[in-house]
């Protein structure tokens, strides 16, 4: 009797595992995606096919290629004859750096202040929410026009500048879930078995609460994408002739009328890497959880 | 010696009501003393905010008692939260009301019966694994409800689950707070005896907290009933049962539902018991009460122990054993 119920435990167990591996198409092809600009940003320096800095006057504005362009120049060239792919190679790269970096500083910092609030309360907790309110109620893009103005601007300043970015939220949303799981529930049983705090914060609540905080990171990646976009568009982020997607957004506006191809390409690139991380982050949430299956 | 010693105990909580409300002192427990032998279980019984469960987080250290003091094995509580307070934990485990929120729903029931094996540092791997097959089979498990997670399993089997985590490391003291109330009747029945059943084999001492005087009558050796934070009636169950002596407990005791037609009328308490920040003066229990007299109002009954061993706060306790024969 007993053997036969052991029998069929893996079986079962099987069953669920093969039903849970199945990815929706839409999320396989985000996938991807991402792993195809992961895979570019990590071997840029091979495949662009020229300098990003490389001029080829003669063959100024050249469309993309089955618009009238040649085979020379894939996506085409811009104002001074450098080649868009190859820019566009490099600037998913840095981009992509940028955004990573920044989405899991704040995911980081976010989440150890919210949980050091929620364990030491008092005037632990004072400090971080005062912290928080101050990042919610300070513009960020004026926060990181003084910083950059006093510091300067290098990439990894710059970087660490963007992970400012979003914490708050991520703090916050730690913050309550701890408190709601220490007073009542899981974390008070494991606390009353006599665990050690790090092991009720990193092995209890931090799993538990890890889906929400994903969502939280899969909303602010796209938002860091967009917002270095638009601090380089202000030529504040990333300076030339170094390039990034919201550079040759910035740059290719003055030609969105004779060649719209050197805004576009940039364009489409942060609109799917975008899409393409919410889609996942959300797939990944009901993965993460085993109560939904 | 007795294991587990609260003398005095009282713990007071402080509210504000509104947003510019004096701050008031809320005594939810005020002042109980009782003790605990090994192998033995104390019920505690008691109708909703009387302070039965602040009294079994105080006799585990969850919580400080704000006046009096708890001593386990002679030895004071350590402070919550400390180094010594965390390796006491593996000798006195909580028996909690709801299964489901106790589990970490992301782990299996057999990694969370081991979780109290590692981080009291118990055995290696294999022997960790053997002694969670083992404590399955004590709880009435069976061996392929391992793997599962707790929403995979129904009420009865999560609590059985809960227990299985709390005998883990082998503790000397249980306090069970309402372990059964949010499971239906017949599975009530199975976990107390099977609580019953572990306890005497492992020889376990247990504070048995419910306000229901049926299951606690089957599994105490001694009840303390409480009102607004202090024990009223103390005595052995089948006594205090049978010849309730507080009008409190009587009151209890008459609504308890009988088969057939009721031998003794039932008595019905008027009102809301009392706010726990606005003691009546006297004895607590004088607003509600059908045989007050003035006595009651002023002056405050002590817990007194007489002969058949049985402990009564009530200034009418020997009139009233008279009365009723």
């Amino acid at each position: 009797m007993a053997c036969s119920i052991q029998g069929c435990a893996p079986v079962l167990a099987g069953g669920i595992k093969m039903r849970r591996l199945k990815i929706p198409p839409l999320v396989l092809i985000a996938m991807l995606w991402l792993v195809a600009m992961v895979l570019i940003a990590l071997f840029a320096e091979w495949i662009r096919p020229y300098g990003i800095t490389a001029l080829d006057l003669r063959a100024r504005l050249t469309p993309p290629i089955g618009f009238g362009g040649t085979e020379r120049h894939l996506f085409g060239t811009d104002e001074l004859g450098r080649d868009v792919t190859s820019r566009l190679i490099i600037s998913i790269r840095i981009s992509l750096m940028i955004a990573l970096g920044a989405t899991v500083i704040a995911a980081v910092v976010g989440t150890t202040l919210g949980f050091l609030a929620a364990h030491f309360r008092g005037w632990v907790e004072q400090i971080v929410l005062m912290l928080i309110d101050f990042q919610a109620s300070m513009p960020f893009l004026i926060l990181a026009l003084s910083v950059l103005a006093f510091f300067g601007n290098a990439l990894g300043l710059f970087v660490v500048l963007m992970g400012l970015y979003g914490w708050e939220r991520h703090a916050r949303m730690a913050r309550g879930l701890a408190i709601a799981a220490n007073t009542q529930g899981y974390a008070a049983a494991v606390r009353q078995l006599g665990a050690q705090p790090l092991r009720i914060y990193l092995g209890h609540v931090l799993p538990n609460i890890a889906s929400t905080l994903i969502v939280s990171a899969t909303l602010s990646f796209p938002e860091v994408v967009l917002l270095e976009s638009g601090l380089s568009f202000l030529g504040l982020g990333v300076q030339p002739p170094m390039t990034s997607l919201g550079n040759m957004v910035g740059s290719g506006r003055e030609y969105l009328t004779r060649a719209p191809w050197i805004l576009l390409a940039p364009s489409t690139v942060i609109v799917i890497t975008t899409l393409a991380v919410s889609l996942v982050g959300d797939w990944l949430r009901d993965k993460l959880d085993p109560t939904l299956s | 010696m007795s294991l587990l010693d609260v003398t005095d105990a009282a713990q007071i909580y402080t509210t504000r009501r509104g947003l510019f409300g004096r701050p008031v002192k809320v005594r939810a427990v005020d002042g109980i003393s009782f003790s605990v032998q090994p192998g033995r279980t104390l019920g505690v019984v008691g109708e909703s905010g009387c302070g039965k469960s602040t009294t079994g987080r105080m006799a585990l250290g969850l919580e400080r008692p704000s006046e009096g003091s708890v001593t386990f094995e002679g030895a004071a509580m350590p402070v919550p939260r400390s180094a010594e307070w965390r390796d006491m934990r593996a000798k006195m485990q909580l028996v909690f009301q709801d299964p489901l929120g106790a589990m970490d729903r992301r782990l299996t029931i057999a990694q969370q019966i081991e979780e109290p094996l590692v981080i009291h540092r118990i055995g290696n791997a294999a022997e960790r694994k053997e002694r969670v097959a083992a404590l399955l089979v004590d709880v009435g498990l069976r061996p392929d409800h391992a793997a599962r997670h707790p929403h995979e399993l129904s009420g009865g089997q999560r609590q059985r689950a809960v227990l299985a985590r709390a005998l883990a490391t082998n503790p000397k003291l249980l306090v069970c707070d309402e372990p059964v109330s949010a499971l239906d009747v017949s599975i009530q029945a199975q976990v107390v005896n099977m609580l019953t059943d572990l306890q005497v084999a492992r020889g376990i001492a247990m504070v048995f907290i419910s306000h229901d005087l049926k299951v606690v009558r089957q599994v105490s050796h001694e009840v303390a009933v409480m009102y607004l934070g202090r024990i009223v009636e103390q005595g052995d169950p089948e006594a205090l049962f049978a010849d309730p002596a507080h009008p409190y407990t009587r009151a209890l005791v008459s609504a308890i539902p009988v088969p057939g037609p009721r031998r003794i009328p039932r008595i019905v308490l008027t009102g809301d018991p009392p706010n726990p920040a606005d003691r009546p003066s006297g004895c607590a229990f004088h607003t509600r009460c059908p045989v007050a007299i003035a006595r009651c109002k002023a002056e405050v009954p002590a817990l007194r122990h007489f002969d058949d061993g049985r402990k009564i706060a009530c200034h009418l306790a020997d009139a009233q054993t008279k009365v009723a024969e």
